[in-house]
């Protein structure tokens, strides 16, 4: 596919469907690891495009909803304290710690600012030298290297009232790790472009062999995604595992050279716990020995805080792909957007909020309808 | 978190620090750092994540990922020009499928 013209085409999203359909010969169970593709699979109905045989399992890529419990408890007590300014990507504000989100610090009188870029935390500490910035650095290796950045700026700059409390994770070991489970059932995986974009794909073949599991890298728009399931269908009907590039447009085998050479200087492998997972090793990183006063987690103590998940919340089973969001018998009841359980509700990236806001409930909720006379 | 949004470079600064550039993204501007496209120059497409240049894109797959990001009313959200007190929730969506 070469012109993206093409593409919100409908014409050709059911030409695509067609061929799915026609090379489909029994189930498949294909995970999308990317959030911003499960969004754009639930807001587009490419769900109910595909055979009955096709099975999309929505993987754990969301940044938000993986970010452990711990963690948001370390934000939400690093951004009550005095004197600080705590700054983040505005769709960690809504997501509830073990009493409270950032939102309520926010309103409690804690200083809390949405930014756009990280670029934005490290201006915030040279205009506030009396102040001490803390930027919750959270994503893949999408946002990583805008983190890098800042982290790396602020120790040229000589600022000594500026840190980043880190949660990076990675897309192959999570890869990797859903492959090692023994109740694992992806037969093939939908790589998520951006990811991608930065890190090129050297990394994927090694994986695609070892597990015997195609991977295939695509984008975002609806089209991007079909084709992706299709060329994994393809592979799967065949007997194929290998990696293949249905992103040319911005993906390279190589990635961002520029990017991944500072990421290695900024940050250092480290074991990640991932929200309703557990710990997979080697699956995140950390700012290496040489950004290590850039730490937050170093310069506030915040070791003591130990947080264990809510029972009732079964985001974990979902971001695996045991269940689906309709499973729990809180979906859409008690766990709504507007209240939410767990991070899977929260973020619009979310599996579970992705199936509410999209129509996958089964009862709409009474909604009170105000007529103005 | 991971979606990006394809601009075009309309002027490239260096403020000694990193090289930065502004960017249109359909009409809104924003400033960008260049960093990692280096050999980027003014009147290319890159797409941007939080702030930063990734990766190049040709024009016409700029214009078309941008016009669909408008149609869905998630440019503004991308580019972060929604005020802090809005980020709510979408309404939940009227169409039930039985």
């Amino acid at each position: 596919m070469k012109y993206l013209t093409e593409f919100r085409d409908g014409a050709i999203a059911q030409k695509l469907a067609a061929e799915i359909r026609q090379m489909t010969t029994r189930h498949w169970a294909i995970m999308e690891v990317c959030g911003g593709q499960t969004h754009s699979i639930m807001r587009n109905g490419i769900d109910q495009l595909l055979p009955s045989e096709i099975e999309l399992i929505h993987g754990p890529g969301c940044p938000v909803c993986v970010t452990p419990l711990e963690m948001i408890d370390k934000a939400l007590a690093i951004a009550a304290l005095p004197n600080v300014i705590f700054c983040s990507f505005g769709d960690m504000l809504r997501v509830p710690g073990s009493d409270r989100d950032l939102f309520r610090v926010k309103s409690e009188g804690g200083d809390v600012r949405v930014v756009y870029s990280p670029l934005d935390a490290v201006q915030l500490a040279v205009q506030h030298p009396t102040k001490q910035v803390v930027f919750f650095g959270i994503g893949f290796e999408t946002t990583a290297p805008a983190n890098a950045m800042a982290v790396h700026l602020a120790k040229k700059q000589g600022l000594t009232n500026f840190s980043m409390l880190v949660s990076h994770v990675l897309v192959p070991p999570a890869i990797d790790a859903i492959m090692r489970s023994p109740t694992n059932r992806v037969q093939a995986f939908l790589a998520a472009g951006h990811v991608n974009s930065v890190m090129g794909f050297w990394q994927y073949p090694p994986l695609a062999s070892q597990h015997r599991v195609p991977i295939v890298i695509t984008g975002f728009e609806p089209l991007d995604v079909l084709e992706g399931i299709r060329r994994c269908v393809r592979q799967l009907e065949a007997g194929e595992h290998e990696v293949e590039n249905a992103y040319e447009r911005v993906v390279t085998f190589d990635g961002n050279r520029a990017a991944q050479a500072l990421l290695e200087e900024v940050f250092a492998e480290s074991d990640r716990a991932w929200r309703g997972i557990g710990v997979i090793p080697r699956s995140g990183w950390k700012l290496s020995d040489a950004y290590a006063d850039y730490d937050a987690e170093n310069r506030f103590d915040v070791s003591d805080i130990h947080t264990h998940e809510s029972p009732e919340c079964r985001s974990g089973e979902v971001l695996q792909g045991a269940i689906k969001p309709t499973d729990c018998p809180a979906f859409g009841k008690q766990c709504t957007p507007r209240t939410p359980f767990g991070a899977t509700m929260v973020s619009s990236e979310g599996a579970c909020a992705a199936y509410f806001n999209y129509g996958r409930v089964v009862q709409l909720e009474r909604v009170r309808v105000r007529v103005h006379a | 978190m991971c979606l990006a949004v394809p601009g075009k470079i309309v002027e490239i600064s260096d403020d000694g620090m990193v090289r930065m550039a502004k960017l249109d993204f359909g009409g809104i501007q924003k400033q960008v750092c260049l960093a990692y496209l280096p050999d980027a120059v003014v009147g290319d497409y890159a797409i941007v994540h939080v702030g930063f240049a990734i990766s190049r894109i040709d024009e016409a797959s700029a214009q078309e990922t941008l016009r669909h990001f408008r149609e869905l009313g998630l440019l503004e959200e991308e580019l972060g020009e929604i005020p802090d007190d809005e980020y709510a929730p979408p309404p939940p969506c009227p169409v039930t499928y039985q």
